[in-house]
Parts: C-alpha cells; sequence; structure tokens
C-alpha cells in the first residue's frame, strides 16, 4: 500500500509559519535560523489481567525556532498557529541568544557557534516503512487483540498475572532553514509487550517473563504476524516461567557467555552507541548523561574490542527506529563506521560538534524529541555485524565447556564514561559440555567495556542476526527520549563475571 | 481557516465540558512555560524558552457491564480542535472494554476563586540576576583552572480541573533547579552539587562554585579502595535518590498481588511491619512549606508502568497528609479507590512530593565530624531496579566519592557500583541529620519536590569498582 503523508498534517500552515518565523528571525541578524513544527502523537493501552487498566492518547503539536545570532545559539518554542505567534517565536529565540551572548561576554569566552557546512535540499519528503498505520486500527481491535494474549497466558498453570502493553507512536515533522532545505518526514512506531507473573504463595517468592519481541518501525502488522512469531512465543513463555520459577539460583563466578541478540542489543546501546557519541566525548552531557572514555584523541587508535568487533551507525535501515530520511539539521541521513576490525574509527554526531572537530560534515544525528525541545545529537541505529560465515546459536553453545546462554533484556546500568556496566536478562541457561542444562535464576554479568568487547570470541552468522531496540533513551537536559534500533548476531563471551543478584542483597 | 487561540484556559475546559456528550467528563487544561540555560566547559552550549499548552478529556461511558473511560490529550490545541478532541474522547471510551478503575467523579465543591484567573508565567527573565552572575563564575573558574558544566532550569505549570459533575479546581507549579558540576581540566577530579529553587533569587553560582573548588581540593589526595561493604554517609539529595524510587515502588494493588518487596507472606500487604531502627517517617503533604504540591489529584491517565497506580477517575480528589512510614512503621501504601477496595487499605493517592524526617539534627558535615572512618558519598547515578522481590537496586556513585578518617574528609574515593536496596539501606540506617530541602539527582526531573535528611548507612554494598570519572 502506497503510503502518504498524513494529510491533516499536511494541512496545518506549514509555510506559513516557517516563512514567518524564518523571516522575522533573517530581520533580526541571525546568520543561521531553522524552523521545525511536528505532530507527535503517544498512544498506550495497558491491560491487567485481560482488563483494561488504563489507555492515553496524547498528540503533542507545536514548533521551535533556533537561531545562531552573534555567535551564540537562541532557542524558542511556541504553539499559537499564527504567523504573528511564529514571528513573535523568532524573536524570542533571538532574545534567548542575546541573553547567552551576554553570559559569554560575562566570561570572556571567544568562542563563537559555527556549524558543519549542509548542501541545501531543497523541498523532500520521507516515510517510514510500514504497511498498517497502527491509528488507522480500531482501538477495540488493539484492546482485543492484547485482551486475547493475555487470556492465552492467563490459561497456563502457574501464570498468576499478566501485564499487558502496546505502545504506538506516529511522528510528523516539518523542517525549513534559511539554507533553503525544507522536509516534510513521516515515522511510525510500536512497543508491544506482555510480562507473565508467577506467585508462589507458600514461600512468597515470585517472578517473571517478558515477552523478547523488540520494540519496531513497523506498523499494526507487527502483531499480526509480520516480524515476529506472537503464537510461538506465547505457547513458549508459561513452560519457560515455571522452569524459572523452580531453576536453581546461579553460583557466581567467571562464565564464558552466549548472548543472544535479544540481550546483546542492550548492551551494544550503552557501551557502544552512547560511548560514541561525539557531544559526549566533548563533555557537552558531562553534568548529565556523561562524557565517553572514547575520547576524541583516541579516534583511530582506541581498542575497543576484538578484531571480530564491527560496528556500524546507520541512520538509514529499514525498520530501524532511529531510521529518517533527513535530521533535525537539514542533513541528509547517512551510514558509517564505529568500530572496524576492534578499532574506533568513527562517532556520531551533529552540526556543531562536527565543526568543531574539524569534520567537514555532519553524518546526521541532529534530533528533538519534541516541538519543544532543541535537537541535539541522537543515537543512529548503532549495530554489530555477524560473521558471514557464522554458525547458528546452536554452533556458538556447542563451542562452550562451562557458560551461560543469556535471553531477553532486564535491568542495565552503567557509569558516566562507560566503563562499568551490570546487565541482567529475561532467561539464564546453563551450558554444559557445549548443550543446554536447565535454567538459573538470580544472574547478572558485570564488566568494564573494553574488557568485555576484548573477549568477544565468536559471533554467530546472519541467521542469528536480530534488530532489537529500545522505545525510549534518555538524554539531555531539558530530558528527551528517543527511540534507536541495534541489530546483532547471538555471540561468545570469554571469563564473564556472574553476580548472584540475591546474595548482592545481602540475603 | 487560519486557527484560532484557545482563549482563556478556564474557558476552554467549560466549552469542553458543554460540548462533552459522555456520561461523565473530566477536562484538564494545562499551561506551561519553561526557560533554560545549559552550559559544558565554562560556555553555553544550549538554551530555550517555550510556550505550551495541553488539553486532556476524559470522557466516561456507562454500559451494562460497566463504565469505560477515552482519554484523550491535545498539545497545542486550539478551539477549533475542541469538538474534535471531545468527540475523540467519547468515541474512544465507546471502543474500550469496562475499566477497572472506574468509580464516579468527585462531586461538586467550592469553587477555586482563582480558576478565572490568567495562567501563572515563567521566561528567560527569571534568570536576570542569575545570567550575569553565571557569565562571572565562568570567568573565574576559567581563571583558576576548573571547567563548569551543567544546567539551569525554571518551569510554570498552571493546571485546570474541571468536570461534570462540578469541580472547578486550579493549581499553579512553579519548579526550578540548577546543577553544577566542576572538574580538573585534566577531568580527573569532578565534583557536583545541585540545588532546587522557586524563582532563582536565592541562587548563588559563585557559592555553588567556591563549595566544589572546596571538594576538587580535597580530590587532590586520591585513595584506591577495592569493592566491599562500607560504613556510608549520604547526603539528603542521594537519600532522595533512593527513597523516590522506594516510594514509587510501593503501589498497594501490585503489593498485594504478591509481585513487590512489600508483600505480605499471607497475601496481603507489608503495612503495619516496622521497616526501621531509627524513628523513621516518610510522608506527602501538599501543604508542605517549600515542597508544597498540587491539593489534589490531577491524573490525566490510568496507569502504573512506573509509579504507583493513579486513575483518572480519582480527579479532584483531596490530597491531605500522608504518612507513608511512621516511626519506622509502614502505615500506608499509594491506592486509588479502586485499589483501596482490592487491598482492604484506606484511599492515599499517590502525591507529589516527599518528605523524611528521622529526627535528627545539624547536616552532612555533622555527621562526617562523628565519623571515625567511612565513605561520603555526594551523588548517585543510573539507578536502576534489579531484583523486584529485594527491591534491589544497582547504581553507580558519581562526581564525588570521599574517604572521612576521624571526623575529616582524607581524600577522594575511586567510584563503585552499588547493589544495594533502599529499604535494606533505610532499615539499616543508624544515624540522621536533619531534614532539608533537597533534588535528587536520578530522578529530580520527574520527582523534584523531596525534602530529605543525611543518613549515616553501615555496610552499604560497593559491588565493584567503576574507573568512570
Amino acid at each position: 500500500m502506497p503510503r502518504t503523508i498524513d494529510e491533516t498534517f499536511l494541512a496545518l500552515p506549514l509555510r506559513q509559519l516557517a516563512d514567518a518565523a524564518l523571516a522575522r528571525a533573517r530581520s533580526l541578524g541571525a546568520d543561521h535560523a531553522d524552523f521545525r513544527l511536528e505532530r507527535v502523537r503517544n498512544a498506550n493501552w495497558l491491560l491487567r489481567d485481560a482488563r483494561l487498566a488504563g489507555t492515553a492518547d496524547a498528540t503533542d503539536l507545536g514548533y521551535a525556532v533556533r537561531v545562531v545570532h552573534g555567535g551564540s545559539w537562541g532557542f524558542a518554542a511556541g504553539v499559537d498557529l499564527t504567523p504573528d505567534a511564529a514571528a513573535r517565536v523568532a524573536a524570542r529565540a533571538v532574545a534567548m541568544a542575546r541573553l547567552s551572548a551576554g553570559i559569554a561576554a560575562a566570561a570572556g569566552s571567544g568562542e563563537r557557534v559555527e556549524l558543519a557546512p549542509e548542501p541545501s535540499h531543497g523541498e523532500q519528503t520521507w516515510i517510514s516503512a510500514y504497511e498498517t498505520n497502527p491509528f488507522d486500527v480500531p482501538d477495540a481491535e488493539k484492546t482485543g487483540r492484547l485482551a486475547e494474549w493475555s487470556r492465552r497466558l492467563l490459561a497456563a498453570p502457574g501464570i498468576s498475572h499478566v501485564d499487558a502493553r502496546l505502545w504506538a507512536v506516529q511522528e510528523n515533522k516539518f523542517y525549513a532553514d534559511t539554507a533553503g532545505t525544507v522536509t516534510t518526514q513521516q515515522r511510525v512506531r510500536l512497543l508491544p509487550e506482555l510480562t507473565a507473573v508467577a506467585v508462589d504463595g507458600a514461600s512468597g517468592r515470585f517472578d517473571s517473563m517478558r515477552t523478547l519481541a523488540p520494540p519496531a518501525a513497523r506498523g499494526f502488522e507487527y502483531l499480526t504476524g509480520t516480524g515476529w512469531d506472537w503464537d510461538g512465543e506465547l505457547a513458549r513463555m508459561p513452560e519457560l516461567l515455571a522452569g524459572k520459577m523452580a531453576a536453581p539460583p546461579v553460583e557466581p563466578g567467571r562464565y564464558d557467555l552466549v548472548i543472544d541478540p535479544t540481550n546483546l542489543y542492550l548492551t551494544i546501546h550503552e557501551s557502544i552507541g552512547h560511548a560514541t557519541e561525539l557531544d559526549r566525548a566533548l563533555g557537552h552531557e558531562a553534568a548529565y548523561a556523561g562524557t565517553s572514555f572514547a575520547t576524541f584523541d583516541r579516534l583511530g587508535s582506541l581498542a575497543y574490542g576484538s578484531a571480530l568487533m564491527n560496528v556500524t551507525a546507520d541512520r538509514t535501515a529499514e525498520g530501524g527506529l532511529a531510521t529518517t530520511g533527513w535530521d533535525d539539521e537539514g542533513v541528509r541521513t547517512q551510514s558509517w563506521d564505529l568500530v572496524r576490525d576492534g578499532v574506533l574509527v568513527g562517532y556520531q554526531m551533529d552540526r556543531r560538534t562536527a565543526c568543531m572537530t574539524g569534520f567537514e560534515r555532519s553524518n546526521g544525528c541532529a534530533f528533538a524529541d519534541s516541538p519543544a525541545h532543541v535537537p541535539l545529537q541522537r543515537m543512529a541505529n548503532v549495530s554489530l555485524r555477524p560473521d558471514p560465515e557464522g554458525p547458528g546459536t546452536d554452533g556458538l553453545i556447542a563451542g562452550v565447556e562451562r557458560g551461560i546462554y543469556v535471553v531477553g533484556s532486564g535491568s542495565w546500568s552503567i557509569d558516566m564514561q562507560r566503563h562499568n556496566f551490570q546487565f541482567t536478562g529475561q532467561r539464564f541457561f546453563r551450558i554444559e559440555h557445549g548443550r543446554l542444562a536447565g535454567q538459573v535464576r538470580d544472574v547478572a554479568y558485570q564488566a568494564t567495556t573494553t574488557d568485555f568487547w576484548g573477549s568477544l570470541e565468536a559471533l554467530g552468522g546472519p541467521g542469528t542476526y536480530l534488530l532489537g531496540g529500545s522505545f525510549m533513551c534518555g538524554k539531555a537536559q531539558p530530558g528527551q527520549l528517543a527511540a534507536v534500533s541495534h541489530g546483532c548476531p547471538s555471540a561468545v563471551f570469554r571469563g564473564v563475571d556472574i553476580l548472584n543478584t540475591t546474595q548482592e542483597s545481602g540475603r | 481557516m487560519t486557527p484560532r487561540s484557545t482563549g482563556a484556559p478556564h474557558e476552554t475546559v467549560e466549552r469542553a465540558l458543554e460540548l462533552s456528550r459522555a456520561d461523565a467528563t473530566v477536562v484538564i487544561a494545562d499551561e506551561e512555560s519553561t526557560a533554560n540555560l545549559r552550559w559544558a566547559g565554562n560556555t553555553l552550549t544550549t538554551n530555550g524558552e517555550t510556550r505550551g499548552r495541553r488539553i486532556t478529556v476524559v470522557a466516561t461511558v456507562d454500559g451494562g457491564r460497566g463504565t469505560a473511560s477515552g482519554v484523550v490529550s491535545r498539545g497545542g490545541a486550539t478551539a477549533d480542535d475542541l469538538a474534535p478532541l471531545v468527540l475523540a474522547a467519547e468515541e474512544a471510551a465507546r471502543q474500550s472494554p469496562p475499566a477497572e478503575d472506574a468509580r464516579p467523579l468527585a462531586g461538586h465543591r467550592a469553587p477555586d476563586p482563582h480558576f478565572t484567573a490568567p495562567p501563572a508565567e515563567t521566561s528567560s527573565a527569571v534568570f536576570a540576576s542569575f545570567a550575569p552572575a553565571l557569565g562571572a563564575t565562568f570567568a573565574r573558574a576559567r581563571a583558576r583552572g576548573r571547567e563548569l558544566f551543567g544546567f539551569a532550569s525554571h518551569r510554570m505549570v498552571s493546571s485546570y480541573l474541571g468536570t461534570s459533575t462540578g469541580l472547578r479546581l486550579r493549581h499553579d507549579q512553579p519548579a526550578g533547579h540548577v546543577e553544577l558540576n566542576a572538574k580538573s581540566p585534566d577531568r580527573t577530579r569532578s565534583a557536583y552539587v545541585t540545588v532546587p529553587t522557586d524563582d532563582f533569587s536565592d541562587v548563588d553560582p559563585a557559592a555553588l562554585d567556591a563549595g566544589l573548588a572546596t571538594r576538587l581540593g580535597w580530590a587532590e589526595r586520591r585513595v584506591d579502595l577495592p569493592p566491599g561493604r562500607y560504613e556510608t554517609l549520604l547526603p539528603p539529595g542521594s537519600v532522595a535518590d533512593l527513597v523516590v524510587y522506594l516510594h514509587w515502588a510501593s503501589d498497594a494493588g501490585r503489593a498485594h498481588q504478591g509481585r513487590t518487596v512489600f508483600s505480605g507472606r499471607d497475601g496481603g500487604t507489608r503495612a503495619g511491619e516496622r521497616l526501621a531502627g531509627l524513628p523513621l517517617t516518610l510522608w506527602s503533604d501538599p501543604a508542605a512549606p517549600g515542597v508544597a504540591g498540587c491539593p489534589f489529584v490531577l491524573a490525566r491517565a490510568s496507569t502504573d508502568s512506573l509509579t504507583p497506580a493513579v486513575s483518572v477517575f480519582d480527579n479532584g480528589l483531596p490530597h491531605a497528609r500522608t504518612d507513608w512510614i511512621a516511626d519506622g512503621v509502614l502505615r500506608r501504601l499509594p491506592t486509588t479507590r479502586h485499589t483501596a477496595e482490592l487491598t482492604g487499605l484506606p484511599h492515599a493517592p499517590f502525591g507529589d512530593n516527599l518528605l523524611l524526617d528521622a529526627g535528627g539534627t545539624g547536616g552532612i558535615e555533622d555527621l562526617v565530624a562523628r565519623t571515625r572512618r567511612g565513605l561520603l558519598v555526594t551523588s548517585l547515578w543510573y539507578i536502576r531496579e534489579v531484583d523486584p522481590m529485594t527491591l534491589l537496586l544497582t547504581g553507580l556513585t558519581r562526581d564525588g566519592v570521599y574517604l572521612v578518617e576521624n571526623g575529616e574528609v582524607t581524600g577522594a574515593v575511586n567510584n563503585f557500583r552499588f547493589n544495594e536496596s533502599p529499604l535494606d539501606a533505610l532499615g539499616r540506617a543508624s544515624e540522621a541529620g536533619a531534614r532539608r530541602r533537597c533534588r535528587s539527582r536520578e530522578w529530580g526531573e520527574y520527582f523534584p519536590r523531596t525534602a530529605m535528611p543525611a543518613l549515616r548507612v553501615p555496610e552499604f554494598h560497593m559491588s565493584s569498582v567503576s574507573p568512570g570519572v
């Protein structure tokens, strides 16, 4: 079905507002100005034990003007859709730039904001790949499907509760700048998730198991058979959860790990994705999200991991949550290497950080999650390439004498320079003599980024590759959320520290 | 057609209620303004001044099997959007099965006398004295070999609540804060402070910088310590990092289902159980000075994804002081009217401020003075739940762990990853300071109004060393 930009978005006075805002910014002396009008619709449906527990359907509509004026940034946002109001917002952006210039003068700073050049792309339209817009599907069909899936799980022995959630987003952006680029884009994404809970009244123990289906830049077809085998996963979950409840606690120590892509994607996100953000490497996130051990002076020399490690950043991959045609600075999106043969070779950047470090051009990573937020450098789809000749996951497991197979993401935490991390998962299986030997519980793995990636010993083949992802990656102040995908194969890591989480709690 | 503005928020509420054909309706109009400055390396990086508007309509439709609700919000809505917005909420309600939390809407009370007044507003003018002082602080820091990073934010939200049952309530909520992070030029030493403020008149960036310069001085002596369990001094902001999460995990409904650390072994909850040796009292109170919050329930969705459950049907019900823990005993868990009935616990709506008192006096410096050997942990970071059964949290120390010996700070210690349950940490706390208004570094953006004491926690579990600075 041919996809088109939502007519109700196109009916908004996009050009009139942009023209008014950019003209006012120019007349006030701005060296650069960009205008961004966004409509972002976020909807949630939450069911507890197959009953509707809550819904929310929120649409944000507004616009922002960003200027470089007198060598300083200025940013302002508003919601009144009249040319006069847009012009006033532009004037407020210039006033903010003047305020910034005053602070810079008081600080004795001679630094001026400059942007890496980007050619004018003229008028462009881009729409993400999906078949059925989830907002075209009746709510009753969405909640009905979640309820039916919940009832299937609840009917199984040992399942005490089921939480089901569907989150859908439609994002429309119109962008225009003083260089002449004008883009109109539309993206759709979904996060379906079911969590089954088992409670043992006798012991007071409880545990849960969540579906492994990653969030995806797909339409409603994702819930009806395209891209994920829901029937198969739901059928397996009760037995897997019963096995988890009966599993022995893990003995802490060093283990070889086979990590499934349903878990490894998040480790990639935290230890590679964020660490190769150039704004972090330069210190722009130092007070909040943090900096990076992968500092700019180590570009081309930092041994990130084993020679098997090849990591690509890609804002063009079909189905990627961070995929778009143009970024929020009018830069055409691209694909490039971050780590090649285990060595740091690239960064993610926007026009400002590209210029600060001498790159000729940004690689298109500017993004704002709302019309009220300033664009900043956000993550591309950052993915680990499989071994073209690599085996299946069973083949990787066969090569491990004593280890643990880690499936699904659980909790995650990493330090502010992306060294020390700790991750849990959904399912953990002992590996003995190259075969799975039942589940264990209370598992967390803890490592330092370069040690961990240095211990990468084998990659699965393309058949093990899965595009996982995060629906809400946080960064910046004011805080912003972005969605991003990470593809990876199954992989083997040697000698990783495993903790027992119950023992960690001192019990 | 040129879109029109909505007009005054109270008129928007009235108009939306007039348009509604649902059996019952709630309308919330939020008017928001913000101003912020952000800096790194002694220079501004971004800034912003924003205006926003959001209208939320909750339509409820009675059916044979119960009452269904539809909740639809529009940011930037104009008068032209009101009718479609109300229709969308009604249609969502008609498509929905009965809501489990459905209850009659709160009844009529005397309207707020300010209901028809214009919204409160902030702008970059709030930085009128702060901005030049910040610039001068950058200059001084640069001259003395320090790099400053940070963020200043001010936000004002005026919320207007109207219901078809006659409620007309209004609340103005300011929220402001400053974060300042100082680093040595080689970025091997780092110190951090965050302070809440109503209007920036009480924030002195030079004084904040001077305090951080003292801490960077402490860090000139570096002490490497291994993982282990250490007596740890937590200033109020770090206590807030742990206590806010603890409170978020305390939903009564989930506890009653046997799914949280607050679940009782007999199928009920742990309400009535002693949790701490110290006479800890944890409460919410919309009238608490310095951290005053909304005096009535404002629920824009029924959800329990992170915080305790709230219900759109409870909109407008009054908030009063609620003691969650009193004298070390768990007294209440947050409930909606729905979960109160399910669990048999009193109705105790989840509030938007938290205060903790343990009968102590003095500040963190007094706890330091009474410490023979321990760690002073000035901030925590990247806190995540590892195990809901024990409420084990993991996270990291950041921007300032100091060794205290014989009542004095004697050097800076490497950072650690901790694995610790806030419930256990409160239970083990052996000494407290006086309650202070403070801000959680990790959760302050989502839960800004806290007042906590400093705490001494024996055997805080530092699981591994973090090389991050």
